[in-house]
């Protein structure tokens, strides 16, 4: 018996399962995949599984957070991660307000601080976060009262993205009978620009943590000094990084983060690591590709690999978020919700201490 | 404020160059007339040490801001402060002003900045400045990118014997970053540059002092590289001398964890291999001198996320204890300690004190080494409380100040 469970290794310890006697996810906030252990990203993946089913009904409505207001405050322009959390959270029955950094007092002077406070005299039940700075996410959670979701801190963390990326997958690869809970044995390679990516170092996390081995693949100038001690492999060749690989996940170059030249041109970028049919086929048969977007188009990665029909899971990604968000909406809500399990049990009358 | 009548403290410890002993020292018109096995003469203050320390009180090299409280709390008597203050003291009239600040109970030795506005390219007035009461350029937050002008600057502060106080940081290498390149700056998702950005300026800057024969003074060296070039100079008789503050050797960069901008110092926080370095060149003597850095920073800039808050600590109130600890912990020996906070000091800005000496300015401290505090953040004696020590269990305090003679009003 002892020998048996000194045979598993730590990660396959709880498989398929969660540790007996804990919460499945003793956490107030989502702030980063890194503070996350592997059996609470497993019990988020396998919560966010309902509302896939849900999505794709027709009368997409669940009553579950009806009555509760989350706040989207979002210092930083986004698109594609507000309209997730937006349905996500109409989808719950909540009531959703955005609150956009470019119309509000933070453009007067506010303090951060300030904004949060106001935000947590609102009484909402969650706030969104995101930021261009790495850490504020969790300077304005530390000030307020509800459970605070990070949708991304500057160059930090993105943990929904990184949780999402895992469902896609994990999903994919059950359409092909490949997987089983976790990634163990699979190769993930992820190029681009990871200097500045939180959804690089937040894939990386997630998927590391359920088993994946990753590499990262970028020119040296947009590789992160110590990025291997994050438990990566190191590539500056992308033809190398993609042999045997069986997921591809391409980053496009953010340039609104750059401060001076980091690549010569999108043109030579191209040339080493835009994916193309071609580089694709470096890679192990049938390896699957992923973009968290927005993605530009012949510089990482081409239409005709953008578009593969079994084989490029973007759009199935951008599903999987709403799933996501809404299992972490529902999670991080219960305490307050008075959901039996998450919420302190009520006193019997009986065991009251007089 | 003038000393008026002698004053006798007996029965310390006498931190004295070389050695500690057992003894007294009498203060009198402004100045320490004799250390030793002296006797009280008529009408003096007599003050029983009861076994503290009797010391000179520190001289604090590189402050940003003239802070009484603090100062004097943490033993220091005068300190030579950073030319970037709003406006810059680049002027003989603000140089003027500066020097009279602290005056009497807190001497302020202004550092003149070496170019006008602290733009690093036109040169400011050494002269007239030295006048005033300068007694040193500094480059002030950030180095003299110009090698053109760090050379000239150089070159007019040795035909002036002034010491040049200079910042080693390659500003293009380090661009906006906030941290040094390592794992913790890349899991924290934070703007970093490479320790190397330290070691390039310190490397140009040695050359440019040989040529020019110019006292050149770091203010902070902490790499294990930017000190080996540090050591190679000396040895080859360059006039250069180094310091740093105790954040470089308490700290590495994990303490930057959690994003507390509390850590966030200019320069950033080293690897673990730095600190070790920089405690290595404590103990050999590479590094001259360690100073406070007291930068006090309000919480409004404090308390906002890491990248956006302002570098620097307050730092006045923890020197003592923390350069103590080094003597605890048997890395230097305790008349070392006070060589690097007060004698070396003095060295540099060529003033008269920094030593128990007959004939010295009467500027001594009397410190109960062992004795132990908290630091507190919220309830630290001066400006702010913006310290990276918060909550750590520290010994040593200084429990009278003396500055000429006469201890300041509290």
């Amino acid at each position: 018996m002892a020998l048996a469970l000194m045979s598993q290794s730590p990660q396959s310890r709880w498989a398929g399962g969660y540790p007996p006697g804990r919460q499945a996810f003793p956490h107030r906030d989502l702030l980063a995949i890194g503070q996350l252990q592997r059996h609470e990203i497993l019990y988020l993946l396998d919560e966010a599984e309902q509302w896939i089913a849900l999505n794709r009904q027709a009368a997409k409505r669940a009553e579950a957070l009806a009555g509760l207001t989350i706040i989207n405050a979002f210092f930083e322009n986004s698109t594609r991660t507000l309209l997730s959390f937006e349905i996500a959270g109409k989808r719950l029955g909540a009531d959703v307000v955005n609150m956009h950094a470019t119309q509000s007092s933070v453009k007067k002077g506010e303090t951060l601080i300030d904004t949060a406070v106001t935000l947590n005299a609102m009484q909402a039940d969650a706030i969104v976060i995101r930021h261009a700075s790495s850490g504020a996410v969790a300077l304005i959670a530390d000030k307020v009262a509800c459970p605070v979701l990070n949708a991304g801190d500057g160059s930090h963390e993105h943990p929904t993205q990184g949780l999402l990326d895992a469902l896609a997958l994990r999903h994919a690869l059950r359409q092909r009978g490949e997987a089983g809970d976790d990634f163990t044995g699979l190769t993930v390679t992820i190029c681009g620009d990871i200097l500045h990516s939180r959804v690089a170092r937040s894939g990386m996390l997630c998927l590391q943590a359920l088993g994946a081995s990753v590499r990262v693949c970028a020119p040296p100038a947009l590789l992160p000094h110590g990025v291997e001690a994050m438990g990566a492999a190191v590539f500056c060749d992308f033809d190398a990084a993609l042999a045997g690989t069986d997921v591809v996940m391409m980053l496009r170059l953010q340039s609104e983060r750059m401060s001076g030249q980091y690549i010569p041109s999108e043109r030579e970028y191209r040339h080493l690591y835009g994916l193309t049919e071609a580089r694709l086929a470096r890679a192990a048969p049938d390896a699957i590709v992923m973009h968290p977007g927005p993605m530009n188009r012949g510089v990482e990665i081409d239409s005709a690999v953008a578009d593969l029909a079994d084989r490029s899971i973007i759009t199935r990604q951008v599903e999987m978020g709403v799933a996501v968000r809404m299992a972490c909406l529902d999670i991080l809500t219960r305490r307050a919700r008075g959901v039996p399990g998450w919420a302190p049990e009520p006193l019997d009358a009986g065991n009251a201490l007089a | 404020m003038k000393q008026l009548g002698g004053v006798c403290i007996t029965g310390g410890r006498l931190v004295l160059p070389g050695e500690v002993r057992h003894g007294s020292v009498r203060l009198a018109q402004g100045r320490i007339a004799a250390v030793g096995d002296v006797a009280a003469e008529p009408g003096d203050q007599i003050i029983d040490a009861r076994g503290a320390l009797i010391a000179p009180a520190l001289i604090d090299l590189g402050v940003f801001a003239v802070d009484r409280g603090a100062f004097h709390f943490g033993g220091i008597a005068r300190a030579a402060l950073m030319p970037d203050q709003s406006p810059p003291l680049d002027h003989p009239s603000s140089v003027n002003f500066t020097a009279k600040r602290g005056k009497p109970d807190l001497w302020v030795h202004p550092l003149a900045a070496a170019t006008k506005g602290l733009a690093g390219t036109d040169l400011a007035e050494f002269a007239l400045m030295q006048e005033a009461g300068a007694r040193g350029i500094a480059t002030g937050r950030h180095w003299i990118a110009d090698s053109g002008v760090m050379l000239r600057v150089l070159q007019y502060a040795a035909m002036l014997d002034l010491p040049v106080i200079a910042h080693a940081e390659d500003g293009f290498l380090a661009g906006r970053a906030v941290a040094t390149a390592g794992e913790i700056a890349t899991r924290l998702g934070l703007a970093s540059a490479p320790a190397q950005a330290e070691v390039l300026a310190i490397a140009r800057d040695l050359v440019l002092a040989e040529m020019t024969g110019a006292r050149l003074h770091f203010r902070q060296v902490t790499t294990r590289a930017g000190l080996a070039l540090v050591r190679q100079a000396k040895a080859r008789g360059i006039g250069v001398t180094a310091g740093v503050t105790p954040a470089h050797f308490m700290l590495s960069d994990l303490a930057v964890h959690g994003f507390r901008s509390f850590a966030r110092l200019s320069p950033p926080l080293r690897s673990e291999d730095d600190r070790q370095a920089v405690r290595e060149a404590i103990a050999d003597g590479t590094i001259d001198v360690i100073a406070s850095g007291h930068d006090p920073q309000a919480m409004e800039e404090k308390r906002l996320p890491f990248a956006e808050a302002a570098p620097g600590m307050a730092g006045a109130q923890t020197l003592l204890p923390l350069v103590l600890s080094l003597v605890r912990d048997g890395l230097i020996s305790l008349e070392r300690a006070f060589d690097l906070m007060a004698a070396a000091p003095a060295r540099i800005l060529r003033v008269d004190a920094g030593v128990l000496e007959a004939g010295r300015e009467a500027d001594v401290a009397l410190i109960a080494p062992d004795c132990p505090w908290i630091v507190e953040s919220s309830s630290l004696n001066g400006m702010a409380g913006n310290t990276p020590f918060d909550r750590k269990p520290v010994q040593g305090r200084c429990i009278r100040l003396f500055k000429g003679g006469v201890e300041p009003a509290s």
